[in-house]
């Protein structure tokens, strides 16, 4: 970790880099990477099918915001997105049910990986269209700011993202209307093949968002501390009413785009040169060298987790299917009605 | 013109069409705290076609927000807001420029409950004009109302009458799931008298409704069209053919039974739609009505629609290319096995 993050962040968003703390973000980066690597098993036995889009190396982004946000906030994000709600609350067993199709699923079996749906923990998806979730953010905090709430609405999403129209239209309407929005972009360099160079005239993403108004910063998307530090600086100016802020998390993706990907639009020197930067042995050494953990603590947290991915497993293995009879429910609120 | 002088304010209690639409919105607005407006120039110019006028002053910018040049965002913000506790009603100028915003109505409000498994309703009202009629060519006069009503999920609505300009708005906020509202623009001057309190009470977002009573053959219609089949009707009746009129005004779902028992009267049917013939919402009324009234058919149901090219400018042109009264008389007397009068 570098040293800037602990010391506090202006704006008061200071990291507190106590034992429990660190443990806290230290289990959710290995829930959330050793959930993903497993679905990649499952998905090799057919066990979850379709589109599969893994986070391996961007666990630090998702931990490190959802750590600077309140059971009151709200999460909108894409088709790689079993981070989000894993952080946020939504049990492993609901998610990896969805991910398996199954009824008790987070979404009922009708969503899939890439629709992960969690009211209770204000996740409102899952939106597998590129940029689409970015207005949907903005209304949620626009119904917030109307209501007098404070809730801070995170919308996360990709470089790709940001070249959609609807990214310029969100910025812009946020910022106009100073909306309650932190707009997390999770740049991990590319969309599916094609390298940020080659899709951004620039590739300054923050100045983008600082042309529309506002506030915005890069962040080391690596570092889970530099991220918690870096969005709790947003999440409290937001609170503060400062309007939307921009994070871009600068990250990268260890495995292909999604399941198909022969991945020849990157070399592997690049790839290995990146392992390197590995958010998850970084956050391990820098605590042990710290004195934050020890071996056992390690091996408990690792043991803990894997109990938790095998009952997750096990309970979606024998979840029950949705019934074909209730195929078109949950079309309309009325059941009844085609 | 300095020297004439006005015409007398009329003393009754007529109204127009746009004047309805404006009311509901007024009462909506004024009996939930929840529902506000938005969309481009609803505010401080009064609406492309002048309806939200006055609103802006009475309800304040946070309920009447003009918007950036965004449909997608701000479409997409409706559905947000909707998501967490609002009655949003967006405004987009034309169905036209709802293309701009369909990925949010298609991929996003028509989806979300489905996706989420039940958990997420969407209780969103989007308003917007449609239909030909005032030489705006080809980018502002189409009917694509029937693409929407092709998408599960979404409840289509195409008010007709002052009546129900004035009465759909609240039933469709009370829907828990999106509502379209198509406004056609011939209709917005439309004058008759002001749509008492009860009536406008007793409107539904359910049923098709029966315009005129007939025995010979059934026109099925909506929205702008509404005008010239009654028309059309009139004139078959001078030439002693009696002529139901059913206006569907819910083009999502189909109020098949109203549209069903009309052409089990009659025997014979014709769908007049302003949207195009291909692949269009008129197919879709024609080919139920042959799966579930074949047999109670004596002739092959009639389609008059407009005509398959972009809207002329030219007001010649575009009134060739919408129905016409003459189109439906002809096609009514073609179900009767007469040829033209
Ligand atoms: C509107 C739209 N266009 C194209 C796609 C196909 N697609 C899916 S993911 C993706 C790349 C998006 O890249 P980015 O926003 O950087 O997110 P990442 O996958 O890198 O997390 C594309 C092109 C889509 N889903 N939606
Ligand atoms: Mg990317």
């Amino acid at each position: 970790m570098t040293a800037e993050v602990s010391k506090p962040a202006p704006g008061g968003g200071k990291v507190h880099l106590t034992h429990g703390h660190l443990m806290a973000l230290l289990r959710d980066m290995l829930r959330v990477r050793r959930f993903e690597d497993r679905c990649a098993e499952l998905y090799t036995q057919e066990k979850i099918r379709g589109f599969l889009h893994l986070y391996n190396g961007e666990e630090a982004v998702t931990v490190g915001v959802c750590a600077a946000l309140e059971p009151r906030d709200a999460v909108v994000a894409t088709y790689r997105e079993h981070a989000q709600a894993l952080v946020r609350g939504t049990s492993m067993r609901a998610v990896m049910a969805e991910m398996f199709g199954k009824a008790s699923g987070c979404s009922g079996g009708r969503g899939g990986s890439m629709h992960l749906f969690d009211r209770e923990h204000r996740l409102y998806g899952g939106n597998a269209i590129v940029g689409g979730g970015l207005p949907v953010a903005v209304g949620l905090a626009l119904a917030d700011a109307m209501r007098g709430r404070d809730a801070v609405t995170a919308c996360f999403f990709g470089d790709g993202a940001a070249a959609e129209g609807e990214f310029h239209e969100s910025l812009n309407l946020a910022a106009l209307w100073r909306l309650p929005v932190l707009f997390l972009c999770e740049n991990n360099l590319y969309a599916m093949g094609t390298a940020l160079r080659f899709s951004h005239a620039s590739p300054d993403l923050a100045a983008r968002a600082h042309s529309y108004g506002l506030p915005a910063e890069s962040v080391d998307g690596m570092d889970v501390v530099a991220v918690e530090a870096a969005a709790r600086r947003a999440v409290t100016a937001i609170r503060a009413g400062a309007g939307p802020y921009f994070l871009e998390c600068r990250t990268y993706r260890f495995r292909a785009h999604s399941m198909f990907d022969a991945q020849l639009y990157r070399e592997k020197a690049e790839v290995e040169e990146w392992t390197h930067r590995d958010p998850l042995p970084r956050l391990i050494d820098w605590m042990r060298t710290a004195g934050h953990l020890h071996d056992d603590d390690l091996k408990a947290l690792e043991d803990a987790v894997a109990t938790e991915l095998e009952d997750a497993v096990a309970f979606a293995e024998a979840a029950e299917w949705e019934p074909v009879e209730t195929l078109t429910r949950f079309v309309t609120s009325a059941e009844d009605r085609p | 013109m300095s020297t004439q002088t006005l015409p007398p304010i009329p003393q009754t209690a007529t109204t127009t069409y746009r004047e309805c639409v404006r009311e509901a919105i007024r009462d909506a607005l004024a009996r939930d705290d929840r529902v506000f407006l938005m969309g481009e120039d609803v505010g401080h110019y009064g609406g492309c076609y002048a309806v939200t006028k006055g609103l802006l002053a009475e309800f304040g910018p946070d309920r009447i927000r003009d918007t950036p040049l965004s449909e997608s965002t701000f479409t997409g913000a409706g559905i947000g807001a909707a998501l967490n506790g609002m009655r949003p009603i967006v405004e987009i100028m034309t169905v036209n420029f709802s293309l701009l915003a369909m990925d949010q109505i298609v991929n996003g409000a028509a989806t979300l409950l489905h996706m989420s498994g039940g958990q997420f309703t969407v209780p969103l009202v989007i308003r917007m004009a449609t239909g030909a009629g005032r030489q705006l060519a080809a980018q502002h006069s189409h009917s694509l109302e029937g693409w929407y009503a092709h998408v599960p999920g979404l409840r289509i609505l195409a008010p007709a009458t002052l009546t129900d300009a004035r009465g759909m708005l609240w039933p469709a906020l009370e829907d828990p799931d999106p509502v379209l509202i198509f406004e056609h623009v011939m209709l917005y001057n439309a004058t008759g008298p002001t749509p008492d309190a009860d009536t406008v009470k007793a409107v539904d977002i359910t049923h098709a409704a029966r315009r005129r009573e007939g025995t010979d053959v059934a026109l099925i219609t909506y929205g702008g069209m509404l005008g010239r089949t009654l028309e059309a009707a009139e004139a078959l009746e001078k030439d002693g053919i009696s002529a139901e009129v059913i206006d569907l005004r819910v083009l999502r779902p189909l109020d098949e039974d109203t549209v069903l028992s009309a052409v089990r009267r009659t025997r014979r049917a014709v769908v007049v739609d302003e949207g195009w013939r291909s692949g269009s919402l008129s197919a879709e009324i024609s080919a139920r009505i042959m799966d579930q009234a074949f047999w109670d058919l004596d002739a092959p149901v009639a389609r008059v629609c407009s005509a398959e090219v972009p809207m002329p400018y030219a007001k010649h042109l575009e009134q060739a290319a919408l129905p016409s009264v003459e189109a439906i008389v002809q096609a009514a007397r073609g179900t009767l096995g007469k040829g033209a009068p």
